[in-house]
């Protein structure tokens, strides 16, 4: 049963905390151990603000094991307002409505049902932006 | 260093081995390879295969392919580099009779994908992503190189039927190897009419994965003197990296590591990209071709598929690829892609390409890449 | 009436719809629902959805209106009587995914369609004590109704979230509850069991009517107030007959219902049902404008709020998605699709 896989990347899944350069303010995801050379303390985390644009996406159709239940799904590589580019499923979307820079913004949504004696995976999706009352 | 030689190859035939192990396909191949040389004399034995330990649940392949060769007690490892691993393996045993070490080796690569179904293979395959950061989102290798076929037509203008001439002219070439598992050619109405696997790409500009094993016997230049009437000489060898993520890439278009072994072994081998006369690039996806051609420095940035569609990758135009079927043609052997095509590139260079051959063609590339290029393995082979 | 010695409010507040909606007349269809239907249609989860999902969008809303860093939460709560777990607590995952964790509470509750707010309730008390500044009451639910039965036109799924934090901070003061709970089974489901049953017509005049009437009635009293003293009023909404005759016999009028009167849309969200109500009435309502709030839930209770709109709200309301803009992306599934996404087609 995968359980701690899971566990140690919640902050990042559920929402989307990377991690902030103190020196330099360069904002990355995923997060990462420092490199060799690097202070252990010289990046902290930071959460992304989850709105983005698509840079390009797919369909799958012929899905891996334990996706059976979910095509055809809609998977993107989103670039963030904050610079880094993540890999996701667009959700709340539907197949003919994907665009190449459509805005997008972050949910959390279920990621894998790993069955009844499993965990629920959570994490990011990206969807088409439901506006603010401001708007 | 010393200089490194094929003497002898072999492969099996590619497709659906219901009834044959990994050790059986395996064993063919090296016995073909081996030919009249005695299995005793290897001294090394490099196993290339991407998915064994996830889809078979054995490690150790490297002994027990070994054992299964009669020669228990030889060196014998397991490479994993997904999509690379059997040009990596090569790497390996070119090292090792590089340096004298060892005078004579095999590198076998295998594969049998066939005895899990569909969705588990899926999930074998989407491994050579991130685990952690792309295949927990469902993303699939397939998936991947549709995001960058999109995002290329988008930066350059292409549709998808623009792609159609890299299937056409593997299935092409395919007919007249005996070994691939699609010898039977293919229209461009065909491709557009295809069901779609992951937008925009269709059924027919997808490689189908399949079982097969292939080897190579490696020697010194004394013992490939000794041993081989027609040696083949692998002048040069790089294997390198890039992101295994796609997205933390500063340009998803471009495979850095196909950039950086295509050049670093063009310099070892004292030879210039327009000396390569034929070419075999791991192309499951017309996409993947182009991008290889154009990161190794044979194309313009997206120009790869104009190229293409002007007749360039047919082995009577500039950029010969695929001349035995490539990945979509041969079959997609996955992790024994990479010994595959030293295999076929060899029967180039030695003139027995049949109705694939490229005339007079002397200089060979190879190049296998694991995932989206996260790894790399190039070579390229001469005739002295 | 109940009533904390320290003045609360709603400092912030959110709504969660899914986009997805199945037509009355299309489970009619399968069913012969040859005497109508109760709702026009209902929301319906997608595919990655569920309490947990739901309750994140709605919380993260509120905070967004409240501007309230996540780590000042005292409690994260989750009313629902659609865990995705049976054993292991959403209001962790939710806390975890808002950033509020760890110097947190964290639970779940569970009434039915009161769920929710039994921890509003909570949520008064805690902060009401001076014991915590901020504490996160949500309502969530994917209720299901099993095929065929009455419940499946009207079994529906939405969140709404409410920070409850000092009246001072408020863009509604909750000036007074009451909460009126009897065993009453009109309506339950067994451990282990998929679908819920209800007592048909024991589910009207003993159950609903009868508690929601009593813990309205009762708080009118206290407060001195009568029906037309407030400007807006929201009921529990399983279907859409039962909160027009409830808020008849208690002497509110059709227009001051049809604001927060949302099932004829979405159906009943079951514990988001009468606080999704609440969502789109602040989304609305004036500076010292008056809400009626009175939630029920099986088994049976109902909790009564009085509210009175500040200053605060009209510039709040605007920081995240109003509920209309849920309501508004309505995207209609057939019954098959429908039946896939709820798990009614048997697999094995």
């Amino acid at each position: 049963m995968d359980l701690a896989k899971h566990w140690r990347l919640r902050h990042a899944r559920y929402r989307l905390e990377g991690q902030r350069n103190r020196l330099t303010g360069e904002v990355r995801f995923p997060p990462a151990p420092p490199r060799p050379g690097e202070a252990e303390d010289v990046w902290e985390p930071y959460v992304l603000s989850g709105r983005g644009r698509v840079y390009s996406f797919s369909v799958v159709r012929q899905p891996p094991e334990g996706f059976e239940d979910q095509p055809p799904y809609l998977v993107a590589l989103v670039r963030l307002d904050e610079g880094p580019m993540v890999t996701a499923q667009l959700t709340d979307c539907d197949l003919e409505q994907a665009a190449i820079d459509m805005p997008v913004e972050m949910v959390t949504r279920r990621l894998r049902d790993l069955g009844p004696t499993g965990l629920i995976v959570y994490g990011y999706k990206f969807r088409p932006i439901v506006q603010s009352g401001n708007h | 260093m010393r200089h490194v030689y094929i003497i002898g190859t072999g492969a099996t035939a590619v497709g659906e081995h219901w009834d044959r192990s990994a050790e059986s396909l395996a064993i063919e191949a090296l016995n073909s390879a081996l030919g009249t040389i005695p299995v005793s004399r290897l001294g090394a034995l490099y196993v290339a295969s991407a998915l064994s330990g996830t889809l078979h649940a054995q490690s150790q392949i490297g002994a027990l392919i070994a054992t299964a060769a009669g020669i228990p007690g030889v060196e014998a490892v397991t490479i994993e580099a997904g999509g690379a691993s059997g040009g990596v393996a090569l790497r390996q045993a070119c090292m090792a009779v590089a340096s004298g070490a060892v005078d004579l080796a095999a590198v076998v690569g295998v594969e049998k994908v066939t005895d899990v179904l569909d969705a588990r293979r899926e999930a074998a395959l989407a491994l050579a992503t991130d685990a952690d950061w792309e295949a927990i989102h469902g993303v699939t290798l397939t998936a991947l190189w549709a995001l960058l076929m999109r995002r290329y037509m988008h930066e350059y203008g292409y549709t998808a039927d623009d792609f159609a001439p890299f299937p056409i002219n593997a299935h092409a070439n395919a007919v007249a190897n005996p070994r691939a598992m699609y010898r039977f050619a293919i229209t461009a109405d065909k491709v557009r009419s295809a069901p779609m696997v992951s937008e925009p790409l269709g059924l027919l500009d997808c490689s189908t994965a399949a079982d097969g094993a292939a080897a190579v016997i490696i020697a010194s230049e004394g013992l490939a003197r000794e041993l081989c009437a027609n040696p083949v000489r692998i002048a040069g060898s790089a294997v390198a990296t890039d992101t295994l993520a796609l997205h933390s890439r500063s340009n998803p278009l471009w495979l850095t590591a196909a950039a950086q072994t295509t050049a670093a072994a063009l310099r070892s081998a004292h030879l210039t990209h327009s000396d390569v006369q034929v070419f075999d690039v791991t192309d499951p996806h017309g996409i993947a071709a182009a991008l290889a051609l154009e990161s190794s420095g044979f194309a313009e940035r997206g120009t790869a598929v104009a190229l293409a569609r002007e007749g360039a990758i047919t082995p009577k135009g500039r950029l010969p690829l695929a001349t035995g079927g490539g990945c979509k043609a041969r079959g997609d052997t996955v992790g024994a892609n990479g010994v595959y095509q030293i295999v076929e590139l060899v029967a180039q260079l030695r003139g027995q390409a049949g109705a694939a051959q490229v005339e007079g063609a002397r200089v060979a590339l190879a190049q296998c890449m694991g995932g989206i290029g996260a790894t790399v393995a190039t070579h390229i082979l001469t005739l002295d | 009436m109940m009533k904390p010695e320290r003045p609360v409010g709603i400092v912030g507040y959110g709504a969660y719809i899914p986009r997805f909606r199945i037509a009355a007349r299309e489970i009619a269809r399968i069913w012969d629902g040859a005497g109508g239907t109760p709702v026009d249609s209902k929301s319906v989860p997608g595919p990655d959805e569920d309490t947990i999902t739901m309750s994140i969008e709605a919380a993260r809303n509120a905070l967004a209106r409240a501007r309230i860093a996540p780590d000042r939460l005292s409690a994260v709560w989750v009313g629902s009587e659609s865990p995705p777990y049976s054993v292991k607590p959403s209001g962790t995952l939710v806390a975890e995914a808002l950033g509020a964790t760890p110097w947190v509470s964290a639970a779940d509750w569970e009434f039915a369609c009161k769920a929710g707010s039994e921890a509003l309730t909570a949520a008064m008390g805690m902060v009401g004590s001076g014991m915590a500044q901020y504490v996160l009451a949500i309502g969530a639910d994917t209720a299901q109704g099993r095929p065929g039965d009455a419940l499946e036109y009207t079994a529906a799924a939405g969140a709404a979230a409410l920070l409850v934090g000092p009246a001072a901070e408020a863009v509604a003061v909750i000036e007074g509850t009451t909460s009126y709970v009897t065993d009453t089974p009109d309506f339950f489901r067994r451990a282990d069991t998929a679908y819920p049953v209800h007592g048909h017509r024991f589910t009207g005049e003993p159950a609903y009517f009868n508690t929601l009437r009593s813990a309205a009635e009762r708080l009118l009293r206290d407060l001195g107030a009568k029906p037309s003293d407030f400007t807006y009023a929201v009921f529990h909404q399983p279907n859409t007959r039962f909160p027009q005759t409830v808020a008849r016999q208690l002497g509110f009028t059709p227009q001051q219902i049809a604001t927060g009167l949302l099932s004829p849309k979405i159906g009943n969200a079951y514990s988001a049902a009468a606080l999704l109500g609440l969502c789109a009435i602040l989304d609305v309502a004036k500076p010292g404008d008056t809400i009626f709030v009175a939630t029920y839930g099986s088994g049976a209770g109902s909790d009564a709020y009085a509210l009175r709109v500040t200053e605060a709200l009209p510039e709040r309301r605007g920081r995240a998605p109003l509920t209309a803009a849920y309501l508004a992306r309505e995207t209609f599934v057939d019954y098959a699709v429908y039946a896939k996404r709820r798990g009614k087609l048997v697999m094995e």
